[in-house]
């Protein structure tokens, strides 16, 4: 049997990565690394479920992680399409130009 | 029947105005034309029928039409005329023709779209001046509320956008109030009753708290006073009634002001009488403000458009005194200061439309002498600068000194101050006229004098405007049946404003 | 078209029917005004004045038929009364279009109708070269109209009707001349100040019908007598008020500064409202509703000081004016005083009596100035004008004739016998004291000093212009008339003869004398005379023989500030403007944004203001949300887990 992995590091380890994700957000201009940075912080979210479901010993952590990684997957399909779509209209992939709508 | 075919004739009448404007400017024009003659002839009719125009009966409905349309909520479609809603629906198809024959050549654009908004907002009016059912009154009062803010700001003139913003704001914000209180009144009749009802009728002489009836009873004021308007709330009136066309004019000052006076009469004192008589003293005084207020606003100002729309704030004082004096001669001259106020700022704005479309400006300073080549308008102009001044003779007179006899016997300092105000009627008033008939001739040297269609327009007027002056009684007659009837509605407003001679308490309270 | 009319109605009707007639003596007139306001400026010159005179001339006849059968054959009660239709019902309230002829109202309408006529026949030349000739007989028939309401009415609202209906008529007719800015205000001041009055007035009419339940006026007086002690508060306040009305219109101090400027009009304007008939309306209110009067003994007291006082202050102005139009009007407002002081010290028919002489010589001197003024090019300044006795013969002696009446010439002139009679029931009558006696004798020296400075400075000494235009025969004729009744109209009222005060004793009660011992009458008619007499030498020292003297007077300091102050009119008018007309102008014009509107137009900047600082937010910048959300998340949970 594995040693148990204490539980307060899993949870840091997702958090790190939360706020690593968040601050490549929220400061990189590339749409592509947005996306990226937003893939990774899904992947913390689900890390964190799944460091809970084993704390606790339930399965529905695991079952969250693969809504997750399914919703991410979808988001990344769409939001590469947009990517293209930008890309196309604006020659360029920083994504502050595309603010002409200010939504 | 006859009643809902007042509200469809100027729906329909707009619609197809609408539909057949392609390329066509006329047959709009001729459509409304039409369609308001026949409102007018039907109204006319109705009331030749009616024996209270002579005074021989005293009944209060003349014709009611009571539909189903949403029972489950206590709904329903319900459509009554008695002699007060016969004379304001008679003045709105009158004032109606009248503005249509106005705007005749001054609209060039739209024409079509224009008269579906001229027309349905006199369905709107009608309607108000027609329902029963409170909630199918709000709905005629949002209906005549929305294509009023169409016209003013399709074809007003320069701040028309802002200026009717600024009255869709007001109007709205006071009917959401009015909406809130008549819901408000729905449930506490259901909780007296167990009864959810809408009908007016029902709805008088519900029993409710103290406070409770204060706040609805202002929920109700507040959105009707607006519309009167009063002091503090009129300052939507003054842009609204400037930047509106010629026809807008009209309406606004002829009828939707008259909506907030019959919201008055019909339904904030009558159901709530309780509350409308605690409310009396600060409703007396915000109408003697008024009437002074205006008065002095009105001398202030430049533009001669402004200057008529705050003399609307000054007589609306007259009506919303005579209103809360509550007592037969002082309704009766609210009644015909309703009237006649319609009649003769219809007229004055009429003459300020002309003027503009034929020297394209509105301010004074730029005018003078314009009698020596416009007599007529000058005349006219004249007569109804007179008829504002409160003279003898014509309408308004009647209705203002019915009002202040009958306010007499509530308040006399109420009386004597607002009787000032037509020392303040007349500067203003001859201000207004020798700014710009008589002077030294200005700018312009030839302005052509009103034609054949805007003579016979006038011609109506003035002889509306003189009949009620000289002769009222058929006025009185057919007002005085529903008149009495909201008297005793509000019993306890009654018995409060009830005349009496004190021909030998006189004395008796000299020899103490 | 109408001057015909009458003759198929008149002479074909005799008897009690003859009051059916009543209502034509108005109607004529209102007739022509329509005739004249609806044809406008297309009608030709000669049928407007065909329209306008004959409709008066009409009325007159009307007048004189009615009048002389109410003489020969007196209805019961002297009194007819003739109702049209109810104007107003509502419940007891309910007054009507009702004619009511008492002596009183009779003599008011002949002296309406006949002078009126005349005047009518005058304008016909005067105004010949006007532009809006026809309005301005349309305006002349309309007044006439009101007047004949007014005077004729039966209830307060009636009155009002034709007291309003005049004021508007003096308002469109002194502002005729519209080109002229001076013309439109003066026009407008004559309107505001006498609405002042007005309003007053209507309070008072509001408060007797609440108190007495009617508008009739006769029944107003019965009623008032049974319901109201002397000196009761209603009393009292009700005469107060319509005294206020009574002022403004007949131009008695405090309102009396109206009327000088009122001569901007045409002179036979001037002639016919605003000395003959329309400011004598606030003289004919008091002695119709004198039983009011009777009841507030304060009130009548007022009316007798305000009466001394106004025509003291009138005839100290009128001594140092230039316009001869103007010496006319504050002359006006003198004698209107003395018919104030009349009525005050309770003498009715006196008050009455004056009117009517008044009414003659004040019209002839007025038309007599209008033949001057149109000689002399529109002349108006006396220091102009100069030896015009030889090249306006006739002028000059019908104003002379005017002018000895007015100053009350002893035995031959009708002002004599009217202002004799005032003067001495001012001493006499139980409401009279020796100052109101001293007061209208010195009035009496002032008048006869500055009506013939007038005479003097016009038609003696050195001719100092040239006559452009002499009067025709329809000018001449109406001097003619007037000057024969200013001198045979005081005849009806000799001392032990008094047919006029027996005639009007039906409507008006005749006065109590009581001081008899003081003074007697025929002692009293040799002082006023010998008064009357040295005002006239006075002015033929100081303006004929030694004009000097007056200028060295005027050129000291303290004489030159006397002579601006009284002619100034004693500074009413400064003090109008710095008090009300200064202030409320200032208040319209600082006002004119409406500062209530600021609240909202407050709302609505705040609105904005918020507006823009929360679109800056909504940048489009995808990062720039971000942050935003996560700062919100940070302090969300911040909040929920440190509180």
């Amino acid at each position: 049997m594995i040693s148990q992995i204490p539980f307060e590091h899993g949870l840091l380890l997702a958090g790190a990565l939360f706020v690593l994700g968040l601050i490549g957000v929220m400061v990189r201009r590339n749409i592509i690394f947005i996306l990226l940075s937003i893939e990774v912080m899904l992947n913390a979210a689900g890390l964190a479920f799944v460091v809970a479901g084993s704390r606790w010993s339930q399965p529905d952590g695991q079952v969250m992680f693969i809504f997750i990684l399914t919703m991410a997957a979808a988001e990344v399909s769409v939001g590469l399409a947009l990517v293209i779509r930008l890309y196309h209209v604006f020659k360029t992939l920083d994504a502050d130009c595309a603010g002409k709508m200010r939504g | 029947m006859i009643l809902i075919w007042l509200i469809l004739i100027p729906l329909m009448g707009g619609l197809l105005a609408w539909l057949f404007s392609r390329g066509n400017d006329r047959l709009p024009r001729w459509i409304s034309l039409i369609a308001l003659i026949i409102d007018f002839i039907l109204v006319l009719l109705l009331w030749m029928q009616y024996p209270e125009r002579a005074g021989l009966t005293n009944r209060s409905w003349l014709v009611d039409i009571n539909l189903e349309w949403i029972p489950r909520l206590g709904i329903s479609f319900h459509l009554a005329l008695d002699g007060l809603s016969l004379l304001l629906v008679m003045l709105t198809s009158f004032l109606g023709i009248m503005s249509v024959a106005a705007s005749w050549t001054e609209i060039k654009e739209r024409v079509g779209f224009f008269h579906f908004n001229l027309m349905w907002s006199l369905a709107g009016i009608t309607g108000v001046f027609l329902s029963l059912d409170l909630f199918l009154f709000y709905f005629f009062w949002e209906l005549m509320l929305v294509p009023m803010y169409f016209l003013i700001a399709l074809w007003g003139h320069e701040n028309r956008i802002s200026a009717a913003v600024k009255f869709f704001l007001f109007t709205q914000l006071s009917g959401l109030l009015m909406l809130a209180a008549i819901l408000g009144l729905y449930f506490v009749h259901a909780r007296g009753t167990g009864i959810y009802t809408f009908d007016y009728t029902q709805l008088l002489g519900t029993t409710m708290g103290s406070t409770e009836g204060m706040l609805l009873m202002l929920g109700f004021l507040i959105a009707f006073v607006v519309k009167l308007p009063a002091v503090p709330f009129h300052t939507w009136l003054p842009d609204a009634h400037t930047e509106a066309p010629t026809a807008g004019s009209i309406i606004l000052a002829g009828l939707l002001l008259k909506t907030g006076a019959y919201g008055l009469l019909r339904f904030a004192v009558p159901l709530f009488p309780h509350a409308a008589l605690d409310f009396t003293p600060v409703a007396m005084a915000l109408a003697v403000i008024g009437i002074l207020y205006g008065a002095v606003l009105a001398f202030g100002q430049t533009d001669l458009k402004r200057l008529v729309a705050y003399t609307s704030v000054s007589h609306m004082g007259f009506v919303l005194l005579g209103i809360f004096a509550w007592n037969e001669l002082a309704l009766q001259g609210a009644v015909i200061q309703i009237i006649c106020h319609g009649i003769s700022t219809g007229a004055l704005f009429i003459i300020v439309g002309a003027l503009q479309e034929r020297i394209h400006t509105r301010d004074m300073e730029r005018m003078g002498g314009l009698w020596t080549s416009a007599p007529r308008m000058g005349g006219v102009g004249l007569l109804f600068g007179l008829a504002s001044l409160g003279l003898p003779g014509l309408g308004n007179f009647v209705g203002e000194f019915l009002v202040l006899i009958g306010a007499y016997t509530v308040s006399i300092p109420m009386t004597a101050i607002a009787a000032t105000g037509l020392v303040f009627a007349t500067v203003y008033s001859l201000w207004m006229i020798q700014r710009t008939f008589f002077g030294p001739r200005e700018v312009y040297l030839k302005v052509p004098d009103l034609n054949m269609r805007e003579m016979t327009v006038m011609a109506f007027m003035v002889a509306v405007i003189v009949w009620i002056g000289l002769y009222p009684q058929p006025v009185i007659n057919t007002a005085k049946g529903a008149l009495n009837a909201l008297q005793k509605n509000a019993g306890a407003m009654t018995s409060f404003g009830k005349i009496s001679y004190p021909v030998s308490t006189g004395a008796d309270r000299d020899t103490k | 078209m109408f001057s015909k009319h009458w003759m198929l109605i008149a002479p074909a009707r005799c008897g009690a029917e003859m009051m059916e007639l009543l209502w034509l003596i108005p109607a004529f007139p209102l007739a022509g005004f329509l005739a004249l306001a609806v044809t406008g400026a297309r009608m030709p010159k000669r049928l407007a004045a065909i329209i306008g005179t004959g409709s008066v001339g009409a009325s007159a006849v009307v007048a004189l038929f009615i009048g002389m059968h109410f003489i020969s054959s007196p209805p019961q009660g002297h009194l007819s009364s003739q109702t049209l239709w109810t104007w107003i019902e509502i419940g007891e309230f309910r007054p009507s279009i009702t004619f009511y002829l008492d002596p009183l109202s009779l003599v008011m309408t002949f002296v309406v109708t006949f002078v009126g006529f005349l005047i009518h026949l005058y304008s016909t030349e005067f105004m010949a070269e006007e532009e809006g000739y026809s309005r301005f007989f349309a305006y002349m028939n309309l007044f006439v109209c009101s007047m004949l309401i007014l005077v004729l009415a039966d209830n307060l609202l009636l009155l009002y009707l034709g007291w309003e209906g005049v004021g508007l008529c003096s308002y469109l007719l002194i502002g005729f001349w519209y080109k002229d800015h001076a013309n439109g205000r003066a026009a407008m001041k004559a309107f505001i100040v006498t609405r002042v009055g007005d309003t007053s007035m209507a309070i008072g009419f509001i408060l007797l019908y609440f108190n007495l339940g009617t508008l009739n006026i006769q029944e107003i007086m019965q009623r008032a007598s049974q319901a109201w002690p002397v000196g009761s508060t209603f009393a009292v306040a009700a005469a107060a008020l319509l005294l206020g009305g009574a002022l403004g219109k007949s131009a008695q101090l405090p309102l009396q500064t109206w009327l000088p400027d009122a001569m901007a009009g045409p002179t036979p304007v001037s002639a016919l409202i605003h000395a003959a008939t329309m400011v004598t309306a606030g003289v004919y209110l008091i002695a119709r509703t004198n039983v009011l009067f009777t009841l507030a003994p304060v009130v009548q007291e007022a009316v007798a000081v305000i009466g001394a006082l106004t025509l003291l202050i009138a005839g100290f102005s009128a001594l140092t004016q230039h316009d001869i139009k103007r010496v006319l009007a504050y002359s006006t407002i003198s004698q209107i005083g003395y018919m104030f002081l009349a009525l005050g010290v309770g003498a009715w028919s006196a008050a009455l009596f004056h009117f009517m002489t008044h009414a003659f010589f004040k019209a002839l001197l007025f038309l007599g100035a209008g033949a001057v003024i149109l000689a002399l090019d529109y002349e108006h300044n006396m220091f102009r004008m100069g030896g015009l006795r030889k090249e306006l013969p006739l002028t000059f002696w019908t104003f002379l004739i005017g002018s000895a009446s007015l100053s009350a010439l002893p035995l031959v002139t009708a002002g004599f016998y009217s202002k004799d009679l005032i003067l001495w029931y001012s001493l006499s009558s139980e409401d009279g004291s020796p100052w109101f006696w001293a007061a209208g004798m010195a009035g009496a020296l002032l008048t006869s000093i500055y009506t013939f400075r007038m005479v003097f400075l016009i038609f003696f000494g050195a001719a100092k212009g040239r006559v452009s235009r002499k009067p025709g025969m329809t000018m001449k004729f109406p001097l003619l008339i007037l000057a024969v009744l200013s001198i045979i109209g005081g005849f009806v009222e000799l001392p032990r003869i008094p047919i006029f005060s027996e005639f009007v004793k039906t409507a008006l009660p005749s006065a109590k004398t009581l001081h008899e011992g003081l003074l007697g009458e025929g002692m009293q008619q040799v002082i006023a005379s010998g008064v009357s007499l040295i005002g006239v030498s006075i002015a033929y020292l100081l303006f004929l023989r030694a004009p000097l003297n007056v200028e060295r007077f005027t050129s000291h300091p303290a004489g030159k500030a006397l002579h601006r102050f009284w002619f100034s009119g004693w500074g009413f008018d400064w003090l109008y403007n710095k008090v009300f007309v200064g202030p409320f102008i200032w208040i319209a014009r600082t006002n004119k944004d409406d500062f209530i509107d600021l609240i909202y137009g407050g709302m609505a900047w705040y609105g904005r203001f918020f507006h823009v600082a929360l679109s800056l937010t909504q940048s489009g910048k995808v990062r720039w949300y971000a942050m935003g959300i996560t700062i919100g998340a940070v302090i969300t949970i911040g909040i929920t887990v440190f509180l």
